[in-house]
């Protein structure tokens, strides 16, 4: 039984699948700073990012129905700006008398708590799908094209590639617990134990996770030093930018600043 | 009397679309021994997972005269004991002791209780004096047998075990062959091992891409080469 | 299909881009220093040993229990991954769980990574470290010793964090901060209880299996007596911040002010109850707690939505 899914690489050769990951790492990253610097009231500018967002999910071919799917993530931490659509002082909008108190709803409140769920919802968007048409190789050559270090895009790829191994290693010692746990269907003995018990067995099971992991990391090592291993981290030369890549990353950027600076002529 | 397993029409697909299980069809009664065999991806693993509930399909599931339903996930599980192929990802407490108790923990038994179903499952699989003794440092054959005993604890009527001698020098599998011999549980075993087979289950249980193309003495069906080739297995002797 | 604890991971939109970028800096700078201190002390074995870890607890993450009914508990992390490791490693490997949840998996943004970082891998860890250390001196290193301080160790990081997150939502203007404060930590205060308890048991395998891996007789490196210092620092500051936020949010609003991560041309905020309620008593500490409580539905709401968000995107396959 394999972790399929935990991978969200959705393949396709549409045309954001094949263009260079460094350029739509940089342009991921960029997107989502430009969505942040929005101010409140500028929606043309809201809606313009959305329509450019579903038009790069609907090029992909990764389809619409997934993206949002993965997108829902991202809106249950939105419950908690909710309470700003009562406290921002502004225009009342609406009054809702709750015991003895008397809670408002202002217009600047509602547009507050609007504004921030519409910048996480485009943001998660756009990562989803950085992530659905860019294998995770690609991706950690972008990495390291933006300069981060050596190491830790190793230390990530090592992560990758042992991660769905553990994760199947978790879900056999949950499935191995669940076929233990067991009703005696004796009445007086109610089944389950406590709290305490249980969370406690969990860590039994983290820790038979962790000092596998720590085995297995020492096989890995003199697997590493039986091919050569001296602790340098040698890949290969990053393949070159082509000059569309550096096209579409400037006018990409231009297209953004020109988003950030109408935006703060329409709104705020 | 109830039947120990039955299976009736049991379809499954993963939710990737990748059809497990077509249609199975399987009664074992109580205190039958029988063997499930056939290639890698046969879905034999699939199917064992739907009998304690972990996956459930289309069709029925009786196990112990109860449907494999959420209700009852609770009883079948306490009457069906699985024994999955990799013992370091069935103990995962830091002693034996604690391994094997968690059944009875788990159930709620009382403390002097599950004490003596401790010992006796210990005893049972022949390891009296590893109580005390940490899981992660035994050698393979102990941990399988280990393994059965986290098992045998819950006083299960029917054990289901997948690929029992996999990974097992030849004497720890001669040591646990003559265990599997001793026990006196209805037993469904999922193997390659075909000596294993011939030796200790007089029925045999042939399943391919999801369907049961044989289903009969395992003597019998043994000596037919064509059916043994045309499903990627082959006779031991 | 993530199972990382409730409502510790932001996502973007939710923190003010001059906080993010400032939080990313501090993070930058720290796991850069990280990196170099581990180098040193593991060398070439670093980079298998800091991989198979993060996947460990990554997986690890997935391990769940029973608390109530459908809900479930699970592990954070990062007391275990200092246990074992030593506080440097611990904020590599915190921070490359952190990083791949967020990069690949969505849980928590990526403008926001930088706070994310600070929050789980740098503040969960050092906190973890000067909590662990102080009880060991106290309680020694004998098996019980260990397990208490592990279990400090591991509520006090996920409660201080749960507190460094709320603080940065108050001063986003995202969260009012008398309803935040509160809410995160009345919250995290039990989550904390499931997190420790989880160490305790991942300590106790530990112990019966490996003892050799728990740097019991670790001789405190160089250096470290600053990660104490700073954990020591982190957790006062929050602990003593947090409560003076949530009943005074008019200072934080000014300090905020201050530094620019406000308009200046706002009202005061946070205002939820009239000052005249309950004559006699202080209508500062009955709004704290009624907002308390709101705020703390609200966090559960919170965790509920994600759970059942993430249980749905797992069973639809993804």
């Amino acid at each position: 039984m394999h972790i399929h899914f935990l991978d969200p690489y959705q393949g396709g050769s549409s045309p954001i699948h094949r263009t260079d990951p460094r350029v739509k790492f940089v342009l991921t990253l960029a997107f989502i700073l430009t969505t942040a610097l929005i101010p409140v009231g500028a929606w043309p500018i809201y809606i313009l990012l959305i329509t450019i967002i579903i038009s790069g999910i609907i090029l992909s071919s990764v389809g619409i129905i997934y993206v949002m799917k993965r997108a829902v993530l991202a809106f249950p931490f939105m419950l908690a700006a909710l309470p700003l659509v009562f406290t921002t002082p502004g225009l009342p909008l609406f009054s809702l008398n709750i015991g003895a108190w008397e809670i408002t709803m202002t217009l600047a409140g509602v547009e507050r708590f609007i504004s921030i769920a519409l910048k996480s919802w485009i943001s998660v968007q756009a990562a989803i799908l950085l992530t659905a048409t860019t294998p995770f190789p690609d991706l950690m050559v972008a990495m390291r094209a933006v300069r981060i270090p050596r190491l830790i895009v190793a230390i990530f790829g090592l992560m990758w590639r042992y991660l769905f191994v553990l994760a199947d290693e978790a879900l056999r010692l949950i499935r191995a617990r669940v076929a233990r746990s067991g009703d005696s269907g004796i009445t007086g003995f109610n089944s389950g134990g406590n709290f305490s018990w249980r969370a406690r067995i969990a860590g039994g099971m983290a820790g038979n996770l962790f000092v596998r992991s720590l085995e297995r990391s020492d096989r890995i090592y003199v697997a590493m030093l039986s091919r050569g291993y001296d602790g340098e981290m040698r890949s290969m030369p990053l393949p070159e930018m082509k000059v569309s890549n550096w096209i579409a990353l400037i006018v990409g950027g231009m297209i953004l600043s020109l988003l950030v600076i109408l935006s703060f002529l329409v709104g705020g | 009397m109830h039947h120990s397993i039955e299976i009736e029409g049991l379809s499954f697909a993963y939710p990737d679309g990748q059809e497990a299980l077509q249609d199975v069809s399987l009664v074992i009664q109580p205190g039958e021994k029988v063997a499930l065999v056939g290639p890698n991806g046969a879905g034999k693993s699939t199917l064992i997972l739907h009998l304690n509930g972990i996956l459930s399909g289309n069709g029925r599931v009786r196990v112990c005269g109860l449907e494999v339903e959420k209700e009852n996930f609770g009883r079948v599980r306490a009457m069906v004991g699985l024994v999955f192929q990799s013992p370091d990802d069935q103990l995962f407490s830091p002693r034996v002791f604690d391994d094997v108790a968690y059944g009875p923990l788990y159930q709620g038994l009382p403390q002097q209780t599950v004490k003596e179903r401790v010992a006796e499952s210990l005893a049972a699989v022949a390891m009296d004096d590893y109580a005390q003794r940490v899981s992660h440092h035994l050698s393979m054959g102990e941990k399988k047998r280990i393994a059965i005993a986290t098992v045998l604890s819950m006083k299960p009527e029917v054990l289901v075990l997948d690929e029992p001698t996999a990974g097992l020098d030849p004497r720890a599998r001669r040591s646990l062959i003559n265990l599997l011999h001793e026990l006196p549980l209805t037993m469904l075993a999922s193997t390659h091992d075909m000596l294993l087979v011939k030796e200790l289950f007089p029925r045999m249980v042939v399943l391919d891409q999801g369907q049961v193309v044989a289903d009969g003495p395992t003597d019998d069906l043994m000596d037919d080469k064509p059916l043994l080739e045309a499903h990627g297995l082959e006779r031991p002797y | 299909m993530l199972f990382s604890p409730v409502a510790m991971h932001i996502p973007d939109g939710f923190l003010s881009v001059l906080l993010s970028i400032g939080l990313w800096i501090i993070s930058i700078a720290i796991v850069a220093y990280a990196l170099r201190r581990v180098g040193k002390d593991l060398g070439e074995r670093q980079m298998p040993l800091m991989g198979l870890l993060a996947a460990g607890i990554f997986a690890g993450q997935m391990l769940n229990f029973t608390v109530i009914g459908g809900t479930s508990g699970h592990l954070m992390g990062a007391a275990i991954a200092m246990i074992l490791m030593g506080p440097w490693a611990a904020i590599l490997i915190m921070t490359s769980v952190v990083s791949i949840q967020a990069l690949v998996f969505q849980d928590g943004g990526l403008l926001v990574l930088g706070a994310n970082i600070f929050n789980m891998a740098i503040v969960g860890v050092t906190v973890a470290y000067m909590a662990y250390r102080t009880v060991i001196m106290i309680a020694g290193k004998k098996k019980v010793g260990v397990l208490v301080a592990g279990f400090i160790a591991a509520w006090l990081s996920i409660e201080i964090t749960a507190l460094s997150v709320a603080i940065q939502l108050a001063i986003s203007n995202t969260s009012p901060a008398n309803l935040a404060i509160p809410a995160m930590a009345g919250v995290h205060a039990l989550i904390g209880i499931g997190e420790g308890l989880i160490t305790v048991g991942a300590l106790a395998f530990f112990l019966s299996t490996r003892p050799d891996l728990l740097q019991l007789s670790e001789t405190p490196q160089v250096g470290s007596k600053m990660v104490w210092l700073v954990g020591l620092l982190v957790a006062l500051t929050l602990v003593i911040a947090s409560p003076l936020a949530s009943t005074n949010p008019d200072g934080l609003e000014w300090v905020a002010t201050q530094y620019g991560f406000l308009g200046s041309a706002q009202e005061p905020l946070y205002r939820i109850l009239p000052d005249y309620l309950f004559p006699g008593i202080s209508n500062q500490t009955l709004a704290t707690i009624v907002a308390g409580i709101l705020g703390i539905v609200i966090v559960f709401g919170v965790s509920l939505g994600v759970a059942y968000t993430r249980r749905n995107r797992q069973t639809s396959g993804g």
